[in-house]
């Protein structure tokens, strides 16, 4: 598969085509390049891990909307077995840029839902880029209920550049599905685990993210408004990027310094999207930790923990 | 062939004399008619001649709502905090000290109890003016305590929006607002406290995609714009030019979103029709034509 690099990326990558050229070289040739590459192995790591370290907000950002990331149903893939998807909203149609069903997630039946975006143009198309329409978070809250009703937990994966601002979308009541998705979603008698694992895009990715526990993958972004948005509007100028995505303090480690996320959730050396395996693995421990910790709650308590935790966010005096 | 070779010009308007002095004469946003200020005011900025609804502060808004005298305000002291020391072309600090200067409030919310019509209520209403009425911390907090007053003394509660969404230079704190309000209004709703929502012009993004479309009845002025996305950023997605009156109270009815488009002067009386309706008549000692002289009243009734 060939991986497409993000510009921080391109020194690493290079020198990591350096280092199979070399591989390619020293088996065709049976010649003994051994002590090269295992430097050249040492130096990809080391500058992987310089990179990493140093990842200002707007590359933190890049990061999370890398195509190769890997997407909602990856995580399923990886994590769970036995998945049903369900679709629709009985309403008006089944929006793919949301999936969600039963699945078996270590040996617990829970219900998953997230935002699914494409990994080239044309499953982008048919997922509208992980932008969800009404229907998409009218399908979510009826899957959502749909697991109380069966006394299921709930796990959403969180991934979308924001709610579709298409025509049909507002005709079909976009702020009102949104609005809806928060309020039930605040009174859901199961545990509610959310997880940002790319982008967390305003007001559509909040809408399936009440949880009582939010977690944030490491190299994964939550804000108000993009930084390109914000850049355009505040700096009027979509240049400035870089600067509105340092000021909106959108990464992990900023929202948990915040307390508005409970967790991050380390990724592999080099983002998730190096090992999809690895970051399911680690993800999915997490998830159980969580969801061990929620079921010792009553229904009542779920409901009180949550609205006591969205309760307190704020800043002012 | 033409009849005269000599083409007059139409007259043209004087452009110099549209410049109206500040204060004393006002022109209609629509009709462009020149209105004596003071009519205005009285008229609670709707236009006399042609009934364009421009925009009511939101003390303005209180007095038209909430009997004379009957308001306390609450929670009046809370003051936006700058949790990220946010900065563009200017610092968020300056952006606020502009807008209190400017209005004379603290923040895009004023918040409190009252008479509607002689029926105790709690109100919260954010004010446009106010940095787009934008929705921060202090007015998510006012917006969930006027919520909570609702809960705790049974009163109905009212929330008038008129704003452009979150406020971006409170980042995640803004977000999460629309989570904290919205979970505010199920407890409401679970009590079965009537809640009225007011939708005036404009009401988009993160306010309209929470408590602002929760009402158990959402009433909106004549043609203010409503909607997630703003029509600006709909026309660059899809590439294409809006229908007039897109996103407009009358649309948003008809597409099932509002349930009733009232004009400025008559929403008092039927707001309090319907928490009558809502939670069986309250004895209202007036004639709900004789809110001008309340006050009295008022305070017998209370």
């Amino acid at each position: 598969m060939k991986q497409s690099v993000i510009e921080f990326e391109r020194p690493i990558a290079e020198l990591e085509s350096k280092l199979e050229e070399l591989t390619e070289l020293a088996r065709r040739d049976k010649v003994d390049f051994s002590s090269e590459i295992s430097n050249i192995k040492r130096k990809v790591k080391k500058m992987r891990r310089d990179i990493f370290l140093n990842l200002a907000p707007l590359q933190r950002a890049q990061l999370a909307r890398h195509p190769m990331r890997p997407h909602t149903l990856d995580y399923i893939d990886h994590m769970t077995t036995d998945f049903l998807e369900m679709r629709g909203d009985r309403l008006f149609g089944n929006d793919k840029s949301i999936v969600g069903g039963f699945c078996n997630l270590e040996s617990r039946t829970v219900m998953i839902i997230g935002q699914q975006k494409g990994r080239d143009t044309k499953e982008n198309l048919a997922r509208n880029f992980g932008m969800a329409n009404p229907e998409g978070y009218r399908k979510a809250q009826r899957l959502m209920k749909l697991a109380e009703k069966f006394n299921r937990p709930i796990i959403t994966l969180i991934d979308t550049k924001g709610a579709f601002p298409g025509k049909g979308a507002e005709e079909r009541g976009q702020a009102e599905a949104i609005a809806r998705s928060l309020l039930e979603m605040s009174r859901l008698t199961v545990p509610v685990v959310c997880v940002v694992i790319g982008e967390g895009g305003s007001g559509g990715a909040l809408a399936i993210g009440v949880g009582n526990r939010v977690l944030m993958m490491e190299y994964s972004v939550y804000s108000v408004i993009s930084p390109e948005g914000c850049a355009a509007i505040l700096w009027k100028s979509a240049d400035k990027a870089p600067e509105a995505a340092k000021a909106l303090r959108m990464t992990a480690p900023d929202l948990l310094e915040f307390g508005i996320v409970d967790e991050v959730v380390k990724e592999p050396l080099g983002g998730a999207h190096k090992d999809f395996k690895a970051a399911a693995s680690i993800l999915r421990r997490a998830l159980r930790r969580n969801l061990d910790e929620l079921a010792r709650m009553s229904p009542q308590e779920l409901v009180r923990q949550r609205r006591k935790k969205f309760r307190k966010m704020g800043s002012f005096v | 062939m033409s009849w005269f070779s000599k083409v007059k010009k139409p007259l043209e308007a004087i452009t110099s004399r549209d410049k109206i002095p500040e204060g004393i004469w006002k022109k209609c946003d629509e009709c462009k008619a020149i209105i004596y200020g003071q009519e205005l005011d009285n008229n609670f900025q709707v236009c006399p001649k042609c009934g364009h609804h421009h925009r009511l502060s939101a003390r303005e808004r209180i007095r038209l709502l909430i009997d004379e005298g009957t308001f306390q305000e609450k929670d009046g002291e809370l003051a936006p905090n700058d949790p990220l020391k946010f900065r563009d072309s200017k610092k968020y600090k300056d952006r606020i000290a502009e807008s209190k200067k400017k209005t004379g409030l603290n923040e895009s919310a004023i918040s409190g109890s009252g008479l509607m019509c002689n029926r105790p209520v709690e109100i919260a209403v954010l004010d446009f003016d106010f940095i787009g009425g934008t929705l921060g911390s202090v007015a998510g907090e006012k917006i969930t305590r006027t919520i909570e007053r609702s809960i705790r003394s049974r009163h109905p509660a009212i929330i008038v929006s008129s704003s452009g969404g979150a406020r971006m230079q409170e980042g995640i704190f803004s977000l999460m607002q629309m989570a904290k309000t919205s979970s505010a209004l199920g407890e409401l709703d679970e009590l079965k406290i009537p809640f009225i929502s007011l939708l005036a012009h404009p009401v988009t993004g993160g306010v309209s995609a929470s408590f602002a479309m929760l009402g158990d009845v959402i009433i909106a002025e004549p043609k203010a714009l409503i909607g997630f996305a703003g029509p600006r950023v709909i026309e660059e997605t899809i590439r294409e030019q809006l229908p007039e009156g897109f996103q407009r109270s009358e649309f948003m009815m008809d597409h099932g979103f509002v349930d009733m488009v009232v004009p400025r002067l008559e929403l008092k009386e039927t707001m309090a029709k319907l928490l009558d309706h809502m939670c069986g008549a309250i004895a209202c000692l007036l004639p709900l034509e004789s809110k001008e002289d309340s006050t009295d009243s008022a305070k017998s009734g209370a």
